[in-house]
């Protein structure tokens, strides 16, 4: 399981780069940032280097921020065989609340995604082969 | 210590309205002989002092208004020469107009005794260190509960508003087991306790505290008592008939203690300023005793609330004034629809994913009132998704309509956005005076 940050935003163009710049201070480094938001405000998903540290920072400087846990894994080389997966997972009930890609100092291309059933997702995922991170 | 006066605060209801009605005699006739625009509202009235005969004829008696005040400001009201008065007070209105009251000696020995007695139900005694953290100025927090905490023979710290990691030091340091300040202020020093990592009942030795200046609900009260394990009593008063220590809560919280060996209440109509029997909500009408400065007789307060006469464990026998629901001044009309601010804030206690710290923007977008409630989200409640915002705003939204009766636009922010007053909060933005 991987551990992300979500913080609340209310007003996305601020306190976005607030956010960032907060991390940055603390020398935190971003291996992946996505929003998700409405015209009126939004939530910045973060996996950084430190996520404990991140945490303590956000909130520190005021930001609504918890820590989440999501399924992760390593985007398989061979061609279309990611979206394979998503359909057994699809397949077998599991229901993807949100997910992105990202990359850590590796280099490798890596998916996160929220489930509310994460056990069986690792379960469906090993089954057909793929790298649980 | 159980009581401050016990004979006075346990007199029978036969003892009691025998000291009223010998009051209110001498009382009506040292006001007519001593403040002109009295003597003129009972001349045209053609009522003479002499036909107030007991406590029961109060009704006879001609209202005032807080305009009247303003309009004998400054010393127009005044019933005492300018060489007796030792102090004056004034409160400002949204008018930028000053209401002015002047007290004689007697007057603040007055007022001390009900504060002391207000302290006493607090919790306090001989021995309190009792932190004051209402502003000192013209306003009566601070002052009133001052000489109310030495009257007592306590020791008072006189903090004054204001600096807040200073006041949390002082608290710490000295031990304080008493604390008087608004109810918005008390939430803010519990908030800033906690961030500090100090314990109530190990660093922070508070016990008790009186909490007023601002209307504050039942959930409000539990949340002070559980975040600081203190008993938080609702106290009440208006620098027109004396500040706080006109009423307070005892620990059984059967509704404040009304000083009305001092001070009468009556609940009337707001429109039709009839008198309303115990139980029934109205506006608090308060015809002072003993007061020789500025004595005022069946003065309208604009604060909605009810009185209970019911019997309390405590074995004080005053009549009670139920919490204040609202003042007829902060209430709202949106869309012809009467909005009190303490409705708003019951609903936003009740919900766990919010906290009760708030901002009304009240406004006209195409001759339609709108109403905006910015609230802000707990620090405890862990957010990822958009939907999971979205339902507590749906939630509060279905809430404030179906308990205003009108509908409410919800902006749910981070927490510790919306402004924090050390004061009085101010809580409402009306656009449309503007
Ligand atoms: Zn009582």
């Amino acid at each position: 399981m991987i551990k992300q940050i979500a913080v609340f935003l209310e007003n996305k163009e601020g306190k976005a780069s607030a956010c960032c710049k907060v991390l940055k201070e603390a020398d935190i480094n971003l291996y992946a940032l996505s929003i998700a938001d409405t015209k009126e405000f939004g939530i910045l998903r973060l996996i950084t280097d430190d996520n404990e540290k991140a945490l303590q920072v956000l909130k520190n400087a005021g930001f609504l921020s918890s820590m989440v846990e999501l399924v992760g894994l390593e985007v398989p080389h061979k061609a279309g065989a990611l979206s394979e997966l998503l359909i057994d997972l699809g397949d077998g009930g599991v229901n993807v609340e949100y997910m992105y890609s990202y990359a850590e100092a590796d280099g490798h291309a890596k998916i996160a995604f929220k489930t509310a059933t994460p056990e069986k997702a690792i379960a469906i995922l090993q089954s057909k082969g793929a790298k649980i991170i | 210590m159980q009581y401050f006066q016990k004979e006075l605060e346990t007199m029978s209801a036969d003892q009691k309205r025998v000291l009223q009605s010998e009051r209110l005699v001498k009382m009506v006739k040292y006001v007519y002989e001593n403040q002109k625009p009295y003597r003129e509202k009972m001349d045209a009235m053609k009522l003479k002092p002499d036909d107030i005969k007991s406590i029961d004829d109060i009704y006879k008696l001609p209202y005032t208004v807080k305009q009247d005040l303003r309009d004998a400001y400054p010393f127009g009201m005044m019933a005492r020469p300018r060489k007796d008065l030792v102090r004056l007070h004034a409160s400002s209105a949204t008018t930028g107009k000053l209401t002015v009251a002047g007290y004689t000696m007697n007057d603040i020995d007055v007022w001390a005794e009900c504060a002391a007695r207000s302290l006493v139900m607090a919790g306090a005694d001989e021995e309190s260190i009792i932190h004051v953290a209402y502003g000192y100025g013209l306003f009566t927090g601070g002052l009133g509960m001052h000489y109310g905490g030495e009257k007592l023979g306590a020791c008072v710290v006189p903090a004054s508003a204001g600096n807040t990691q200073k006041q949390i030091q002082l608290i710490t340091d000295f031990g304080a087991d008493i604390i008087c300040c608004t109810p918005s202020y008390i939430i803010y020093l519990a908030e800033e306790i906690e961030k500090l990592g100090l314990k109530p009942g190990v660093d922070i030795k508070l016990k008790g505290g009186v909490f007023g200046a601002e209307a504050w609900s039942e959930g409000m009260r539990n949340d002070i008592e559980k975040r600081l394990g203190i008993r938080a009593c609702d106290i009440y008063g208006l620098s027109e008939i004396a500040g706080p220590g006109v009423a307070c809560d005892c620990e059984f919280k059967t509704g404040m203690h009304f000083q009305d060996d001092h001070f009468y209440p009556e609940i009337v109509d707001v429109d039709t300023l009839e008198p309303l029997p115990y139980g029934e909500s109205g506006e608090l009408v308060i015809t002072t005793l003993t007061k020789e400065g500025m004595p005022l007789l069946r003065y309208r307060t604009r604060d909605i609330a009810s009185l209970n006469a019911d019997p309390c464990p405590c074995g004080r026998t005053t009549v009670k004034l139920n919490k204040i629901t609202g003042r007829s001044d902060d209430m709202l009309i949106i869309r012809g629809v009467n909005v009190f601010p303490s409705q708003i804030e019951s609903v936003l206690l009740k919900n766990p994913d919010i906290q009760p710290h708030y901002h009304i923007n009240v406004d006209r977008v195409n001759n339609l009132d709108t109403m905006e409630i910015v609230v802000e989200l707990s620090p405890n409640i862990s957010i990822d998704e958009i939907g999971h915002v979205e339902e507590i705003r749906k939630k509060l939204s279905s809430d404030m309509t179906s308990a205003l009766s009108v509908s409410a636009k919800i902006t749910l922010v981070s927490p510790g956005t919306v402004a924090r007053s050390e004061g009085k909060a101010k809580r409402i933005t009306d656009k449309r005076k503007l």
